[in-house]
């Protein structure tokens, strides 16, 4: 069974909402990217949702296109993501991590290549943001190797289409709840709640959702009616500038741990 | 050849293996809304009355194709025509297809377009538009751009448009889109994004093409009525490639014309800084479709050099992608220095001061000449006015102006 589905089994018979924490690999110091991987266990992650920088990262805000350009010109590529991943497996048998990113990496790497290699090193899933369902066919051969697809849904997706997504979904289901790019703007809480629920009841896998939770208050109100939540900008922009391992760890932990006890408050 | 190349893009928009819609959830529905609208205005009689009485009045169509003779004797191979692009309203192709896009964002009811720019001319055409139409106009343009093109960026804010500084990733062309798009996607409700060229995700690559085959449309009407027949060879210049694919465009399914897009060679291939996408690249996924891409190993988009800002990219239209691997279209490189010469050569034989990306096709179509009897005709995609480039290439010659 694949960990994500394992990992959402438990959260579910356990009643707890879970936490995915996304950093992006190689920042802030490439050499420390596994010690914050298992700090964000620490936390409380659940999942861990690990940036593949691209030069390009069009649905990204500045926070995470800054992360991405800070890891890009100290070297890091997806060989080395694929490397810490490895690293993190041999003391982390359990929490899935899904790699996020852009298609050109993937596609330049090679479908068939990047599928046997992801699963080797103990990915479990991909979120490529720019290959929406329709283009998804190139995936075949990651989803052969067991990687589960995440796809995105937003307020903007039409009904027919929520229809399709969430009768594709599989790992989960990553509802964005904001229009625009990440970490921008405030969402409405109520109004997200109502979407989310007609989603839920209908997805064929757990709904995430996330862009623009930034602070325990905004998770715990995201925890009433989310199977997990999504943590990105406000987690990439607190770790920017921290050098050594403990200080990355320290302030991984000092922001999570307070969401953490939020959702498992509620 | 037996394909007819006149149907593509498919239902999904792509261009056999090229094109598509790679683009992020919050992009699908303004993304359907948009081809909806289209595919819809595409047909609408009304619609093109409309487009084509702007055509003729505000950018002054058609564009004439003139008889370089003075430089076709220098040459002393086969004649050169230039299809004269460079005489529209604000002086190159761009206006064709911002025409258009306002156009339809006047009848999708959206008051607010954006546009990136590279060179600054799809941002004149863009800003022109704008206020032709009465639309509120916002520019993304990287700050190196913004640099070299400080003439263009007057212009725009002299039209009303505001000008938003790029300062991300390499600051150029690519950069200016990926703001674009997230603009397009915070604002989508009461926004229209014109895109500048021929990239981007399906409907943009059909839907740009279109509006610049008016191009290739009237020049293969022309010479059939000037000359009695067709080019013998035809050639443009391709950044991202949209005055290119308008002037091949009506003339690919006519299997005697040799198609030859003219790259940005920078400083040569070899030395690695250039802009040839589709001659030094390979195929992967930027800005919302496949085509060629060039990357480095891990996938990265890398940073390209022209003296051109307009051919500056590192990505191509996706149809370009797919005229090469069909073998219906030749791409080659042309470097800077060729470039420069051929803007030389042709202001000195011809009085006409050409845009330094429109002088990779001139360099083109004198090779091209150089090696055809004289009977021939090289018809040359003339797609701007050098103005906007004097003090790029004075400055790069040394001379104080």
């Amino acid at each position: 069974m694949n960990r994500i589905d394992r990992r959402f089994d438990t959260l579910k018979s356990n009643r707890r909402t879970g936490l995915i924490p996304f950093v992006t690999a190689g920042d802030p110091a490439p050499e420390h990217t596994v010690a914050l991987m298992h700090a964000l266990v620490d936390a409380g992650a659940d999942v861990i949702e690990l940036g593949v920088p691209f030069s390009d990262p069009m649905a990204d805000g500045p926070v995470i296109q800054h992360a991405s350009e800070r890891a890009i010109a100290k070297g890091v590529g997806l060989a080395d993501v694929l490397g810490w991943v490895s690293t993190f497996r041999q003391r982390d048998a359990d929490t899935p991590v899904v790699l996020m990113g852009y298609l050109n990496p993937v596609e330049i790497r090679g479908y068939e290549r990047f599928a046997a290699e992801a699963v080797e090193a103990g990915v479990d899933g991909v979120l490529l943001v720019d290959c929406p369902l329709e283009e998804s066919a190139v995936l075949a051969p990651l989803k052969a190797a067991g990687l589960r697809q995440i796809l995105l849904a937003a307020p903007t997706t039409a009904p027919a289409r929520m229809a399709q997504l969430c009768g594709a979904a599989e790992g989960f289901l990553y509802y964005v709840s904001f229009a625009g790019i990440t970490g921008a703007g405030r969402l409405s809480t109520s109004d997200i709640a109502a979407r989310v629920a007609g989603i839920r009841s209908r997805a064929k896998a757990p709904v995430a959702v996330g862009f623009g939770v930034r602070d325990a208050q905004s998770a715990r109100d995201i925890a009433g009616f989310a199977d997990a939540v999504v943590i990105g900008s406000a987690l990439v922009e607190r770790l920017a500038g921290a050098e050594r391992a403990d200080e990355i760890a320290d302030r991984a932990k000092a922001f999570l741990q307070p969401i953490r006890t939020a959702l498992d408050a509620r | 050849m037996s394909q007819d190349f006149h149907r593509w893009p498919d239902a999904h928009g792509r261009f056999g293996d090229f094109g598509g819609q790679y683009v992020a959830e919050t992009l699908m529905a303004p993304i359907a809304e948009l081809t909806e609208a289209y595919l819809r205005l595409r047909e609408d009689p009304e619609f093109l009355a409309e487009l084509d009485r702007d055509l003729k009045y505000y950018v002054g169509r058609p564009s004439p194709i003139y008889h370089a003779e003075g430089l076709s004797r220098h040459v002393g191979g086969a004649q050169i025509l230039l299809k004269r692009e460079d005489l529209n309203h604000t002086g190159a192709h761009k206006i064709n297809n911002t025409i258009g896009q306002a156009l339809v964002a006047k009848r999708m009811g959206k008051p607010r377009v954006i546009a990136e720019t590279g060179a600054g001319q799809h941002g004149v055409a863009s800003a022109t538009v704008a206020a032709r139409f009465g639309l509120k106009c916002v520019v993304y343009m990287g700050a190196v751009d913004i640099e070299r093109q400080k003439i263009n960026v007057y212009r725009m804010k002299l039209l009303g448009a505001e000008v938003v500084p790029v300062t991300s990733g390499s600051k150029t062309l690519k950069d200016a889109l990926n703001e674009a798009m997230r603009d397009w996607v915070t604002n989508v409700a009461d926004t229209f994004y014109i895109i500048g060229t021929v990239a981007g995700p399906h409907p943009y690559p059909m839907m740009v093409r279109d509006f610049n085959a008016i191009v290739g449309r009237e020049a293969r009407e022309q010479m059939l009525e000037q000359y009695g027949r067709l080019p013998d060879a035809i050639t443009a210049c391709v950044g991202g490639g949209s005055n290119a694919i308008g002037l091949f465009h009506a003339f690919l399914n006519d299997a005697n014309v040799r198609i030859v897009g003219a790259e940005a060679a920078g400083e040569g291939i070899a030395t690695g800084h250039h802009a040839a996408s589709l001659a030094a690249g390979r195929p992967g996924v930027l800005h919302g479709n496949r085509t060629y891409v060039l990357c480095d190993d891990n996938g990265q988009i890398t940073e390209t050099h022209s003296v051109s800002a307009g051919l500056d990219y590192p990505g191509v239209g996706p149809e370009h992608a797919f005229l090469k691997d069909a073998g219906r279209a030749e791409y080659v490189g042309i470097t800077d220095d060729e470039a420069l010469e051929a803007f030389h050569l042709l202001a000195r034989t011809e009085g006409i001061l050409a845009a330094l990306e429109s002088s990779h096709a001139v360099a083109q179509a004198i090779k091209l000449a150089r090696e055809m009897p004289k009977d021939q005709l090289v018809l040359c995609n003339l797609s701007g006015r050098g103005d906007k480039d004097v003090h790029t290439i004075a400055a790069r010659e040394g001379v104080q102006v």
